[in-house]
C-alpha cells in the first residue's frame, strides 16, 4: 500500500512529462499562434502565412534528412555545406538546362552523403566527426566551384522559387510532399523499419541479420539529397547562388527542429510530424520576435535557449 | 576483514541476494563461486559501493561500513580488479599507476623521474618488469592486470576483489598472477577471487563460498570439498539424486535422422574456443553443457556468424556457410536466440509486431514496401501459436515480461523457417509457467524436424531436454553423452574432470595447434 | 622490450614475463610505436616538406615580411586551438569558439576606451563565463557537447550582435593605448601576438604534461569510467577545459582586435572548424585521451602555410584552403579510426 501511495505521484509526473515531450511541440506552436493572433497586427493574412511557409520550407526539408540520421543514432553536420554545394552546382550547370542543373545538384548532395555514410558504416568513424570533415570540405568545394555570389537568371528557377499552385507556393508543396514521402518511408518500407531497429539497438539488429552498413549509407545519402533539394529551393527563391552564406548554421536549425519535435538524440525513433511542428515552431518564434521589433540578436539567443531546453527535456526521458 | 551478515538485495521481480552471510579474512584467498544469476556480481557490487543493500550489515575492519560510491570503498581500502582492465589504455603505465598521487617537485609540477622510479618499484615488487613509460595498452592483458593490482596494492588496499581475472590470460600470465595473489596473502591482504575455472580455484584459494539463487549454499575451507561436490553445489544437484521424470515439460523422445543438418568442425577463437566440433541432426536436441565461461555461448555465436572464428568450418545440410557473417548464417537457415535477450535480442523500442517481422522483412516486402497484410498474418499466427501475452501486436516489446520477450524472439526466427535453432539459455529469467511453455515448444519444434542446440545452466532442462549432451570445458569439448548416458551424474562428473583432452592450459592458449578432440561422427 | 624477466631477488619465485616473448604482443607493440610516431610527427614532417616546396616554388615565400605576416595571422588561430586541444583530449568538442572569438574582439574594442585592463578582462570574463556554462551543461547535466556548444555558438553570436547594434557598429581601438601595442607592437622584429602565443603554448604544454590537472584531462578522455574509479574529478575537469577553451577564444579575439585596432563583427565564423582541423591534424585523437599541445601549433602552421601557398598561386581561390583542410581532416580521422580499430583487434 505504501508503495503504491508513494509511486502514484511520481508516475503521474512521469506521465505528464512524457506527454509534454511528445506533444509539447504542438502545444508550443498553438501558443505561439494564439499569441500572434492576439498581439501581432496583420498576422492573420494569407500573405503572411505564405511568407512564413516559404521561409520554413528549406529548414523543414533539411530537418527531414536530419531526423533519419538522428533516428539511426547518428547526426549529419554537413547539411549546410551540402546546401552551399548544391547552389554552386546549379549556377555552374544552369547552362546545360535547368533540369540538368537540378539533377547534378541533387547528385552532388548524394555524393557527399555517400562519403559520410561510408565513413560511418565501413570505417566506423563517429557520425559527428565524419560529417564534420565533410562540413569543412563541402563548403570549401562549393566556394571553389563558385567563388562569390552570382545571380541566377532563369525563368524556370524563378517560377520554382516564387510560383504557386492554388495559392500555395511551390517550395511549400515540395516540402509537404517530401515530409509525406519520408513519413511513408519510415512507416511502410523495409528500409524505414530496419533504420529504426538499428538506431534502437545496433547489436540486436546485427544479430537479426539486418544489412546494417547498407542502411546507414542510405540514411546519409538521403540526408545529403534532401539538403541538396533544400539548397536548390533556397537558390530559386533568392534568384542567386551564394555559397558563402547559404546554409550557414542550417545543421543547428535542423537538429533543433528534430529534437524539439520529440525525436530522441539516442536513436530508434523518428517523429516526422513532430519534426514538421518543430521547424514551424522555430520559424514562428523567429517571426514573432522580429514582428515585435526585437533584433536578430535576441532571436539567436532565444533559439539557443530553446535548443538547450529541448535537449535537457529529452535527457530526462533517455535516463529512464 | 570484510564481512556481511543477512545481506538482502532485491530488484524488480528478483531477489538477487537473500540473507547472505559472507566473511573474507585477512591473509585468506576466498573463492566466490556460483552460476549466472546466483548473486555473485550483486554481492561484489554491494561490497564495492555500487549498490546499497536493502537489508543486512556490511562490516569492514570490525566496524560497520556503508560505502556510497566505488570511490569511497576504494579509499577505504577495498580495491577491485575487473575482468576488463579498468585503467586508461592510452596513458603510460606510470601515469596509470600513480594517477592523482603523482610525486611533485617544489614548483608543483610532476617529477617524472621520481614517478617512473616509484612506478617501477611498485611493479618490481609484484615481480613484473615493464617499461613504465610505455602506454598501458602496449602491454598484454596480463601485464595490464598487474598494473591494476599494483595500483590497488599501492593505495594500501586491505581487501582485493578479483572478478574473473584470468578469463583472457595466457597460462604463463595466470601463473604470475597466482604468484602475486600468494604474495598478497602473505602480506595479510584479504583476496576475494571469482572464477569458474575449478583448476584455478584449487590452485590458489583457501576458502570457498558457493552462492545459488541468491543464497549461500556452502561456505568453508576449500580443501574439505572435492570437485564433484563443488560442481554439485553450484548446480544445485546432489550426486546420486536421480531427477524425477516430468520436472520439465520435455518428453526427451525425438526421432532423429541420420544425416546431420548442421556440422561445425574445429571452430577456434583465440582465448575462447579451441577446436570445437559438433553436429546436429534434424529432429534432434543437442545439449551443450559446461560451466559458465566454458565456451558455450561462444560456440553458438561462432556457428551463427556473430563471432568470427580464427579457423574452422560450418556446414548446413552439406553446404559450407561463410563464417563470421550473421546474414550468411541466417540465409543458410541458422537462427540464434542470444543469451543476453535485452541487449542483443529484442529491439525494446519497437512493437511486438515489428520485432517478430524484423528478420523476415525482406521476405515480407515487395519492392521495398512492407506488405502489411502478410506481416499481420505471420504476426497473428505466431502470437497465437506461441501464446504471446501482450496487449496487442503494437505494444512495445520492452514492456513485456521476460518470457514473452523470449517468445517474440522465437517467433522472429520461426518466421524465417530455419533449419537449425541455437538456443542460448532460452528459459533464464522467465517465470515458471512461461518456462514450461518454452520447453514444450522446443520439444515440438524438434519433433517437426528442426535441429536444436540447447544451452542451459539448468541441469534438469539440459538432461531431460537433450538427446545428446556435448560437454565443454575451457573452450574445448571434453565429453559427449549419448542416449542413456545423459544423466545428471554423468554430466556432473564430466564437468568436474581434471584437465581433459584440452585442459586449462591448451584451452587458454587456443589456436589450431591445441590438441583436438576428435569425435567419431555417426 | 616491454617486459622482462624477474629479478633474482624477487620475493615470489615465479617466472614473470607476461606476454613478453609471445610474438603477437611484441609485433603489436612495434606497429603501435610506429603508428604513435606517425601520429606525433606526421604533421611536422608534412609542415617541413610544405615549407621547403613552397620556398623553392615562390621567391616571395621565404621573405621576412611573409614569414612575419604568417606568424602573426597564425597566432590568433593558435590560441583558439590551444584551448580546443584541452577540450578534445577530454573527448569533447567546442563549436562555440568562433563566435566567442568574434565576441571577444568586439568586447575588447569596446572596453579599450576604459583602459587596457578592461579591454582584456571584459572579453575574458564574458567568454570564460560562456565556457563555464558549456562545461556545466556538459559535465553536470550530461548533455552532448556538440549540441551544447552549437547552441552556445548561436547564443554568443546573438550577444555579439546585441552589443554592436545588430552588427552595424564597429568599435575602434585607440592606436596610442597600451592595448593596441599588444597587437601592433614588435619585439626583436616579431609581433607581440606571436610572443604572447608562444608564451601561452609553453604554459599550456606545461599544464597538460606536467600537472595533475593535465593527467586528469588525459584520464577523462582515455576512459571516463576508469578515471572516475581512480578518483579523478571528472566533472570538474570537464568544466575546467570548456572554461579554458572559452577564455582562450576570448583572449584570441581581444588580441586580434588589438592587432586590427577595431572589433570586427564578421570574423570568427568557421574558426571552430579550422581550430578543430588544426588540433586533429596535429595528432590529437578526436575520441580523446591522446594529444599534444605542440602538435596543435604545427597543425595551425600547416594550415596557414597551405593558405599562404594558395594565395601565392594567385589564380586559385582561397576557398581551396577549406577543401584541403577538410580533406586533411578526413584522411587523419580515417587513419586514426583505422589504427584505433586495429589496436582493438590485436
Amino acid at each position: 500500500m505504501t508503495d503504491l501511495a508513494l509511486g502514484r505521484p511520481a508516475a503521474d509526473r512521469d506521465h505528464v512529462l512524457r506527454l509534454l515531450q511528445t506533444y509539447g511541440v504542438y502545444l508550443g506552436v498553438a501558443v505561439l499562434l494564439l499569441v500572434n493572433i492576439l498581439f501581432t497586427p496583420h498576422f492573420l493574412s494569407g500573405e503572411n502565412f505564405r511568407t512564413q511557409a516559404v521561409q520554413v520550407a528549406p529548414v523543414l526539408i533539411v530537418a527531414l534528412g536530419m531526423a533519419l540520421a538522428i533516428g539511426s543514432e547518428g547526426v549529419d553536420l554537413s547539411v549546410g555545406s551540402v546546401m552551399a554545394l548544391s547552389t554552386s552546382l546549379i549556377s555552374l550547370y544552369l547552362g546545360y538546362g535547368v533540369w540538368v542543373a537540378l539533377v547534378v545538384a541533387v547528385l552532388g548532395g548524394m555524393a557527399v552523403g555517400a562519403a559520410n555514410g561510408s565513413l560511418v558504416a565501413f570505417i566506423g568513424v563517429q557520425p559527428i566527426v565524419a560529417t564534420l570533415a565533410l562540413m569543412v570540405a563541402g563548403r570549401g568545394l562549393a566556394l571553389v566551384l563558385l567563388p562569390q555570389l552570382k545571380d541566377v537568371r532563369d525563368p524556370n528557377m524563378a517560377s520554382l522559387g516564387s510560383g504557386a499552385l492554388l495559392g500555395i507556393p511551390y517550395p511549400v508543396l515540395i516540402a509537404a510532399a517530401l515530409a509525406l514521402l519520408v513519413a511513408f518511408v519510415v512507416r511502410r518500407t523495409t528500409f524505414g523499419r530496419q533504420l529504426l531497429a538499428i538506431g534502437d539497438s545496433r547489436p540486436a539488429a546485427q544479430l537479426a541479420g539486418l544489412p546494417v552498413r547498407r542502411v546507414l549509407v542510405l540514411v546519409y545519402v538521403a540526408s545529403g539529397a534532401l539538403a541538396a533539394i533544400a539548397g536548390l529551393l533556397a537558390t530559386a527563391r533568392l534568384s542567386a547562388s551564394d555559397p558563402t552564406s547559404l546554409g550557414n548554421l542550417m545543421e543547428l536549425s535542423a537538429i533543433t527542429a528534430v529534437v524539439v519535435g520529440g525525436t530522441p538524440l539516442s536513436g530508434g525513433r523518428v517523429r516526422i510530424g513532430g519534426t514538421v511542428a518543430g521547424a514551424v515552431l522555430i520559424q514562428l518564434l523567429t517571426a514573432t520576435l522580429i514582428k515585435h521589433d526585437l533584433p536578430p540578436s535576441w532571436t539567436q539567443i532565444a533559439q539557443a535557449v530553446v535548443i538547450v531546453l529541448a535537449v535537457y527535456a529529452a535527457r530526462e526521458r533517455s535516463k529512464r | 576483514m570484510l564481512s556481511v551478515t543477512g545481506l538482502t538485495k532485491s530488484f524488480p521481480g528478483v531477489r538477487a541476494l537473500d540473507a547472505v552471510d559472507f566473511t573474507a579474512r585477512a591473509g585468506e584467498v576466498h573463492a566466490l563461486i556460483g552460476e549466472n544469476g546466483a548473486g555473485k556480481s550483486t554481492l561484489i557490487k554491494v561490497l564495492t559501493g555500487v549498490y546499497r543493500p536493502d537489508a543486512g550489515e556490511v562490516a569492514y575492519a570490525e566496524r560497520p561500513a556503508r560505502f556510497a560510491t566505488p570511490l569511497e570503498a576504494q579509499d577505504a581500502g577495498i580495491s577491485t580488479i575487473y575482468q576488463e582492465v579498468n585503467l586508461v589504455p592510452l596513458m603510460s603505465v606510470a601515469r596509470n599507476l600513480l594517477l592523482g598521487r603523482e610525486p611533485r617537485n617544489r614548483l608543483g609540477l610532476i617529477d617524472f623521474r621520481r614517478m617512473h622510479r616509484e612506478a617501477d618499484e611498485a611493479l618490481r615488487d609484484l615481480g613484473v618488469r615493464v617499461d613504465v613509460r610505455r602506454p598501458l595498452r602496449e602491454l598484454g592483458v596480463g601485464a595490464q592486470q598487474m598494473v591494476a593490482l599494483a595500483r590497488a596494492v599501492s593505495v594500501n588496499a586491505r581487501v582485493v576483489i578479483m572478478d574473473e581475472p584470468t578469463s583472457s590470460l595466457e597460462p604463463r600470465e595466470v601463473r604470475t598472477l597466482f604468484g602475486v595473489i600468494r604474495m598478497l596473502r602473505e602480506r595479510g591482504i584479504a583476496v576475494i577471487y571469482v572464477s569458474h575455472r575449478l583448476d584455478e580455484l584449487y590452485a590458489v584459494c583457501d576458502a570457498v563460498t558457493v552462492l545459488r539463487d541468491g543464497k549461500v549454499v556452502h561456505t568453508g575451507p576449500l580443501a574439505d570439498l572435492d570437485r564433484l561436490r563443488l560442481v554439485a553445489l553450484m548446480l544445485g544437484r546432489e550426486i546420486g539424486e536421480v531427477a524425477d521424470e516430468g520436472v520439465t515439460k520435455f518428453t526427451g523422445e525425438h526421432h532423429a535422422e541420420s544425416e546431420p543438418v548442421l556440422r561445425a568442425e574445429r571452430l577456434s577463437v583465440r582465448h575462447r574456443l579451441s577446436g570445437v566440433s559438433l553436429d546436429i541432426r534434424p529432429g534432434e536436441v543437442v545439449g551443450l553443457g559446461g560451466l559458465l565461461g566454458s565456451g558455450r555461448s561462444e560456440t553458438a555465436k561462432a556457428i551463427a556468424g556473430a563471432l568470427p572464428p580464427d579457423s574452422g568450418r560450418v556446414t548446413v545440410a552439406g553446404t559450407s556457410v561463410r563464417t563470421g557473417s550473421t546474414p550468411a548464417a541466417i540465409r543458410a537457415g541458422i537462427s540464434l536466440l542470444p543469451e543476453d535477450r535485452k541487449a542483443e535480442g529484442v529491439v525494446p523500442g519497437l512493437s511486438v509486431r515489428e520485432n517478430i517481422a524484423l528478420a523476415a522483412l525482406p521476405r515480407l516486402s515487395r519492392l521495398g514496401l512492407v506488405d502489411d497484410s502478410r506481416v499481420d498474418a505471420i504476426v497473428d499466427t505466431f502470437m497465437r501459436r506461441l501464446r504471446i501475452k501482450a496487449s496487442g501486436p503494437h505494444q512495445k516489446v520492452g514492456e513485456l515480461s521476460g518470457g514473452n520477450q523470449q517468445k517474440v524472439l522465437l517467433a522472429r526466427w520461426l518466421a524465417m523457417n530455419p533449419k537449425v535453432l541455437l538456443l542460448d539459455e532460452p528459459t533464464r529469467g522467465i517465470d515458471v509457467g512461461a518456462k514450461a511453455e518454452v520447453q514444450k515448444l522446443i520439444d515440438e519444434l524438434a519433433q517437426d524436424g528442426l535441429g536444436v542446440l540447447l544451452i542451459s545452466s539448468d541441469m534438469e532442462e539440459l538432461v531431460e531436454g537433450s538427446d545428446r549432451v556435448v560437454v565443454l570445458k575451457d573452450g574445448a569439448v571434453v565429453e559427449e553423452l549419448t542416449g542413456s548416458a545423459v544423466t545428471p551424474d554423468a554430466l556432473l562428473s564430466a564437468i568436474a574432470t581434471t584437465g581433459g583432452p584440452a585442459g586449462a592450459e591448451a584451452g587458454a592458449a587456443g589456436g589450431p595447434a591445441a590438441p583436438q578432440h576428435l569425435r567419431e561422427t555417426s | 622490450m616491454t617486459t622482462g624477466t624477474t629479478s633474482p631477488a624477487d620475493p615470489v619465485r615465479t617466472p614473470a614475463h607476461p606476454g613478453a616473448d609471445a610474438p603477437t604482443p611484441d609485433r603489436a607493440a612495434r606497429s603501435e610505436r610506429l603508428s604513435a610516431l606517425a601520429q606525433q610527427h606526421g604533421a611536422l614532417v608534412t609542415l617541413v616538406v610544405a615549407v621547403i616546396v613552397a620556398s623553392l616554388s615562390f621567391d616571395t615565400f621565404l621573405t621576412a615580411d611573409n614569414m612575419e605576416n604568417m606568424a602573426v595571422s597564425s597566432a590568433f588561430l593558435a590560441v583558439v586551438a590551444l584551448g580546443m586541444t584541452f577540450v578534445i583530449v577530454t573527448g569533447g568538442i567546442d563549436l562555440s569558439v568562433g563566435s566567442l572569438f568574434a565576441l571577444g574582439g568586439v568586447l575588447a574594442a569596446w572596453g579599450s576606451r576604459y583602459g587596457t585592463a578592461v579591454a582584456l578582462l571584459l572579453p575574458l570574463a564574458v567568454c570564460g563565463l560562456v565556457g563555464l556554462v558549456n562545461g556545466l551543461l556538459i559535465a553536470r547535466s550530461r548533455l552532448a557537447p556538440f549540441i551544447v556548444t552549437l547552441a552556445a555558438m548561436l547564443g554568443a553570436r546573438g550577444i555579439m550582435l546585441a552589443v554592436t547594434d545588430e552588427g552595424s557598429k564597429t568599435y575602434l581601438v585607440d592606436k596610442d593605448t597600451f592595448f593596441a601595442t599588444l597587437g601592433q607592437g614588435k619585439i626583436l622584429g616579431i609581433g607581440a601576438p606571436v610572443w604572447i602565443t608562444v608564451a601561452l603554448f609553453v604554459a599550456g604544454a606545461v599544464v597538460l604534461r606536467r600537472t595533475r590537472f593535465g593527467q586528469y584531462v588525459y584520464a577523462v578522455g582515455g576512459n571516463e569510467d576508469a578515471a572516475a574509479l581512480m578518483g579523478a574529478p571528472v566533472a570538474r575537469t570537464k568544466i575546467a577545459v570548456y572554461t579554458l577553451s572559452g577564455l582562450c577564444a576570448g583572449l584570441a579575439g581581444a588580441l586580434n582586435a588589438a592587432w586590427l585596432v577595431s572589433g570586427v563583427t564578421i570574423l570568427g565564423s568557421g574558426m571552430e572548424l579550422e581550430a578543430i582541423s588544426a588540433v586533429v591534424i596535429g595528432g590529437t585523437l578526436l575520441t580523446g585521451g591522446f594529444g599534444f599541445i605542440s602538435g596543435s601549433l604545427v597543425g595551425v602552421l600547416l594550415l596557414k602555410v597551405i593558405q599562404n601557398v594558395i594565395n601565392q598561386i594567385g589564380s586559385l581561390d582561397s576557398a581551396y584552403q577549406q577543401v584541403v583542410s577538410g580533406a586533411f581532416l578526413a584522411v587523419v580521422v580515417i587513419a586514426q579510426t583505422w589504427l584505433g580499430r586495429r589496436r582493438r583487434v590485436l
